[in-house]
């Protein structure tokens, strides 16, 4: 199985320019299928970036976030061939992480 | 005499069938398509009419231009890829049923079959090749259909569409009733997809630009906001169908299938560019 996550963080000369692209139903609870039944929520509760072992970005969603969720932020610092570390945790405990390049 | 009378039914051919135009080819079809499309957006190159509503919309380009940094149907993709290269149960694959082993032949699609006399399309082919094998068919319109399709036009990005009409009378028949599919008007809306498409491309229809005929099968199957997910050219044409309020068609009946021919033919020139996103 492939990644759920996708990220692309370009160093500039000041900061970074991080976008992240994450693979998940994120269904909110409130929504029914064709037979009526409610779909139990299944979302993404936490992401948290890390760029040399400092997390540089903690985002606590909800039910309120789409499917398939997109992500764009930039941090000061930052240089090419450095690794950053995407964790997303969901609900149900499930979770993915991924270790990318600065380009 | 003879011509008075010849003459006198060409007139009563003419009230009696509204228009009766002398039958023109389909290249000559096509020409006069393409040339209206070019004419009513000149700013436009040609190449660029399969990327639809960002083609003639530069506000909606701009935001699509960032879109495709993260192009959302890359997981589609990846799936696609991967079923693509997995073997059947039987050992074969894919690739076997396809000429240049399914790589790079997204434009020659949908075909006129001189043995069966129908129209055949990517989606069917698929599926035929799944049934040859022994393996069941997908589901059309979304899911797993839609991201095979997806890798298939990523290989073939860049092609132009190189659709034929062979010398055979079924096929010139199944091109008549895509157009004709095409230029009728049905639903409760009473619209035609030349409504829309052609006569009004370019303009809102609330918050949507309508994409031009020309080219707007290249980017299938596309990922559409609306949607929140892949769909493939069925897709599109039950949703259009519902939209119309008109009640939407199977996926790949004939009436739809000949429709992908019509238009497809009708695009020849234009670049592939699926998978493709829309909002």
């Amino acid at each position: 199985m492939a990644s759920t996550i996708r990220v692309r963080a370009q160093a500039g000369s000041t900061s970074t320019e991080v976008q992240a692209l994450i693979q998940h139903p994120m269904d909110s609870g409130f929504v029914k299928d064709s037979d009526g039944k409610l779909i139990p929520p299944h979302h993404i509760e936490t992401v948290t970036f890390v760029h040399g072992g400092k997390t540089v970005l903690t985002a606590n969603w909800g039910p309120a976030v789409s499917k398939d969720p997109y992500i764009k932020f930039s941090f000061a610092g930052g240089a090419k061939g450095d690794e950053l570390v995407v964790t997303w945790i969901d609900n149900l405990g499930k979770t993915d992480t991924l270790t990318a390049k600065l380009t | 005499m003879k011509i008075r009378r010849l003459l006198l039914t060409a007139l009563a051919a003419c009230l009696l069938g509204g228009a009766a135009p002398a039958p023109a080819s389909p290249e000559a079809d096509r020409t006069a398509f393409q040339a209206f499309f070019k004419d009513r957006f000149p700013q436009t190159p040609f190449a660029d009419f399969g990327n639809g509503p960002y083609a003639v919309n530069a506000p909606m380009r701009k935001q699509w231009e960032e879109i495709m940094q993260f192009p959302p149907y890359d997981f589609a993709l990846d799936e696609g890829k991967t079923a693509f290269e997995t073997k059947f149960a039987n050992g074969k694959s894919y690739a076997d049923c396809f000429p240049s082993r399914g790589i790079g032949i997204r434009q020659t699609f949908p075909y006129f079959d001189t043995k069966t006399g129908e129209v055949v399309t990517l989606d069917l082919a698929i599926n035929r090749c799944r049934v040859a094998n022994g393996e069941a068919p997908l589901k059309y319109q979304t899911g797993m259909m839609a991201s095979i399709t997806a890798y298939m036009s990523e290989t073939s990005r860049g092609k132009p569409f190189a659709i034929e009409i062979p010398d055979d009378p079924r096929a010139r028949a199944a091109f008549e009733e895509g157009k004709k599919f095409f230029y009728s008007r049905r639903g409760q809306l009473n619209f035609s997809c030349a409504s829309c498409h052609a006569s009004s491309s370019g303009q809102r229809m609330r918050g949507d630009i309508l994409a031009p005929a020309l080219g707007i099968l290249a980017a299938f199957p596309i990922y559409r906001s609306d949607w929140g997910s892949m769909g493939t050219i069925d897709r599109r044409f039950t949703t259009c169908s519902s939209q119309m309020r008109a009640e939407p068609l199977p996926p790949q009946d004939i009436r739809y299938r000949n429709l992908e021919y019509f238009l497809s033919y009708m695009s020849n020139g234009v670049p592939i560019t699926g998978p493709g996103t829309r909002p």
